[in-house]
């Protein structure tokens, strides 16, 4: 494969200001030395870091604590925003696994698709991706109080979509293909021990395909009310058509009981 | 349905000595005691009763008298009274028999048979009351070399050292969470950490915001659950530990039952107040070494490379080969530990019957570590079962650099090892959440005897150095010479590395 290097974003490891931005080429920099720098140009209460030609670094975005927009282009490496408390990334091609691992706050938009246990144990913040996302998406995500964790997914997932979820919103849009048509949904497994939050999808998934812990129900008037914002912001990074996604039917599943191993025990 | 269930104790109650004064029965959570204003007589519901001895201990004129249901079944070496109970139990609920604290099978304990060596005529032994002894213990990753620089006759240390955890004393206090134990429990472990130059650990329950003044004595755990760990969390502790297993549980999840997350509990742990809190099994983020390294660089980089992680792991048959992955990985603390490693709940059948013994998984992942020179890279915290001062001296002899202690710390408490942590209604105010209970433990108090139990046990450590004729327990470590067997196998003797008594 060929890579292309954008010599303009100056040499690896070098900041470059442009208009109160920071400029870095990650290539060939090692994830450490690159967040170092991410994290240094954070400090410094710079507003915007774009990092030119990221082949798989990991990690970026975690351990920063300010709302800084980091601009990502190329591919980053797994667990992009791990424990991540604040920033807000954008990634212009694919993603890998562990987006938004345990994330706190935030926002994450990746133009693209996503790989396994996209925001796994998240607890506040956004995520968007524009494609499809692999297994266990949204596992154990939660939410307390005011941290409640948004995840809209613009193509499908793999299997155990939302596995032991216990709290949070996930909308699940079945845009695929040229004309982004609805598909019916292939995952296995949805919402298997699944004791809070809520998944929107839209299309149709047999019985079959629900863990025994979840339930599904056609979404009311009320509940796309509720989701459509989300939509409509889904719609306004990528270019979709919300008002078209909007008039489908969605189905809603949600979690059959918060004490799903209540009866397991003999006490 | 009828209760085939017989009870496991009787209470004996002196009525002459009785003075109807209610202690028992304000005492009892689990509701035994009752009195009968009629009558002017306080009586029991044996079924009920633990073995807890709380109002024995309490009753002012020393009135009651626990013990074991004499009761036998038919005489039967397979069938025991146990095996039919627990078939009753089952019987009756259709569920999975629950326990608390670690393993209570007859298990070899390989400490009591291993003795230690003390100096003879040949070389003097030490007194500690008189000459230094030092214990302090650093935990973390050793440089292969030291490297040292420096002109002009000043000499500098050019290798940069890791972060490091400073000991006063090689023992701290096991994970524990908040949810297992109460409020005061945690803050007496927090205390007395602080106060005697150790650590305890989190467990996997977050972090009470109370706490947090105590974080340079904190190890705060990440588990699969991933409960109450956020930025704030990580920033505030000296070290992180990946909790992947437990002796008393290894290979399963947790459950902390939706009636135990009070509003503290679900303010520290971070979901909402009365649903079920579920560790699952495995980290879904770690289905392999390579992602075990992920997780382990992810929190160091989320934590900017100050504080030594730790990945705490069961103790079970390949331990030695999966430790060796988790040094490669960049763990800089193994935290390993054994079959009698305790709980505040666990499935019966799983704690009494997975795992090794701590003793043998120490020595075969010291002796694998070694063999691949990869010792130092890495330090050795054991625990499951560690009872004494003896305890920690054999296993710092095998291999270790330092133990947890969870058991012991919480009989420091007033736990007398009843083993109904999961029912919450623990008498002596530590595993509960019911503050009626809980208010038992004043947390100065409870502080004040673990330091006391760490500083007797400390300087019985430095007698026994001193008797070998040690003046540090770093010379202390790995030093299997120190050690002899006695009544074991040819195989037992070789995996621990130690001679027969005697040769």
């Amino acid at each position: 494969m060929r890579i292309d290097v954008d010599h303009h974003a100056g040499l690896p490891g070098v900041f470059v200001r442009v208009d109160g931005k920071v400029k870095i080429n990650a290539r060939h920099m090692h994830y450490r030395e690159l967040n170092n720098m991410v994290k240094a140009a954070a400090s410094e209460g710079v507003e915007e870091i774009v990092l030119e030609n990221v082949y798989g670094q990991r990690y970026i975005g975690s351990g920063i604590r300010r709302p800084v927009r980091i601009v990502v282009h190329g591919v980053p490496g797994n667990d992009l925003g791990a424990f991540m408390d604040g920033p807000r990334i954008t990634v212009d091609r694919n993603a890998q696994d562990g987006v938004g691992n345990t994330m706190n706050s935030g926002l994450i938009v990746v133009h693209g698709r996503a790989g396994d246990i996209v925001a796994m144990g998240m607890r506040g913040g956004k995520i968007f991706i524009r494609d499809g996302v692999g297994y266990r998406a949204a596992i154990h995500m939660k939410e307390y109080r005011k941290f409640r964790p948004i995840l809209v997914i613009g193509g499908d997932t793999q299997d155990f979509l939302g596995e032991y979820m216990a709290g949070g919103l996930v909308i699940v849009l079945g845009l695929k293909g040229k004309g982004r048509r609805k598909v019916k949904f292939n995952a296995r497994h949805i919402g298997t021990g699944m004791h809070g939050g809520t998944i929107f999808l839209r299309g149709e998934v047999e019985d079959h395909q629900l863990g025994k812990e979840a339930a599904a129900v056609p979404a009311t008037e009320e509940d796309k009310d509720f989701i459509r914002p989300f939509v409509e912001e889904y719609a306004g990074y990528f270019g979709a058509n919300a008002a078209e996604i909007m008039g489908s039917d969605f189905l809603k599943v949600y979690a059959r009981s918060h004490r799903p191993f209540g009866g397991l025990y003999a006490y | 349905m009828k209760s085939y269930l017989l009870p496991q104790f009787l209470v004996d109650r002196d009525d002459y000595r009785c003075i109807r004064c209610e202690v028992c029965v304000r005492q009892c959570a689990f509701d035994v005691h009752w009195y009968d204003g009629e009558e002017d007589a306080v009586f029991a519901d044996e079924s009920k009763c633990v073995g807890c001895l709380r109002c024995v201990t309490l009753c002012p004129t020393n009135a009651l008298v626990v013990r074991h249901n004499p009761t036998q079944h038919p005489p039967n070496a397979n069938w025991t009274k146990e095996v039919l109970q627990n078939i009753y139990k089952q019987a009756e609920t259709g569920g999975v028999l629950l326990t608390g604290m670690g393993c209570d099978k007859p298990y070899p304990i390989y400490w009591d048979r291993i003795v230690l060596d003390a100096s003879q005529v040949t070389n003097p032994s030490i007194d500690p009351l008189r000459e230094p002894m030092e214990l302090r213990t650093y935990l973390g990753a050793k440089p292969d070399a030291l490297k040292i620089g420096g002109k002009e006759g000043k000499l500098s240390l050019e290798t940069r050292i890791t972060p490091q955890l400073k000991l006063e004393t090689p023992i701290m206090f096991s994970a524990i969470s908040y949810g297992a134990i109460s409020y005061n429990a945690c803050e007496s472990l927090a205390r007395a950490a602080a106060e005697a130059g150790t650590y305890y650990n989190t467990g996997e329950g977050g972090l009470h915001r109370n706490l947090y003044k105590y974080g340079d004595h904190t190890i705060c755990q990440v588990a699969s659950g991933r409960f109450g760990v956020h930025a704030d969390y990580l920033e505030v502790a000296a070290a992180l530990e990946i909790k992947i297993g437990q002796g008393a549980k290894p290979g399963i999840g947790g459950h902390l039952p939706g009636e135990k997350v009070s509003a503290e509990i679900s303010r520290t742990r971070m979901i909402p107040k009365g649903t079920d809190a579920l560790s699952p099994a495995p980290h879904h983020d770690i289905y392999s070494i390579e992602d075990l390294a992920q997780l382990i660089y992810a929190l160091k980089e989320a934590t900017h490379w100050e504080k030594p992680v730790s990945v705490k792991i069961a103790a079970v048959h390949n331990s030695a080969a999966i430790a060796s992955g988790m040094v490669r990985a960049g763990a800089d603390i193994i935290a390993l530990d054994g079959i009698r490693g305790g709980t505040g709940a666990a499935p019966t059948m799983i704690r009494d019957n997975v795992g090794i013994p701590i003793e043998l998984a120490l020595a075969a992942v010291d002796d694998r570590l070694r063999q691949e020179g990869i010792r130092n890279r890495a330090s050795i915290v054991v625990a499951g079962g560690i009872r004494s001062s003896a305890d920690v001296v054999k296993a710092i002899a095998l291999g270790a650099d330092a133990v947890y202690i969870g058991t012991a710390a919480l009989v420091a408490l007033g736990c007398h090892v009843c083993q109904k942590c999961y029912t919450g209604k623990c008498n002596w105010g530590i595993a509960t959440q019911d503050p009626y209970l809980s208010k038992r433990l004043n947390p100065e108090v409870g502080a004040r005897r673990l330091v006391n139990l760490l500083n007797a046990w400390s300087h019985e450590i430095m007698e026994m150095l001193g008797g070998m004729g040690i003046n540090a327990i770093e010379s202390l470590r790995g030093n299997r010479l120190r050690l002899r067997g006695v009544g074991l196998t040819q195989e037992e003797l070789d995996i621990l590395g130690i001679k027969h008594a005697g040769a």
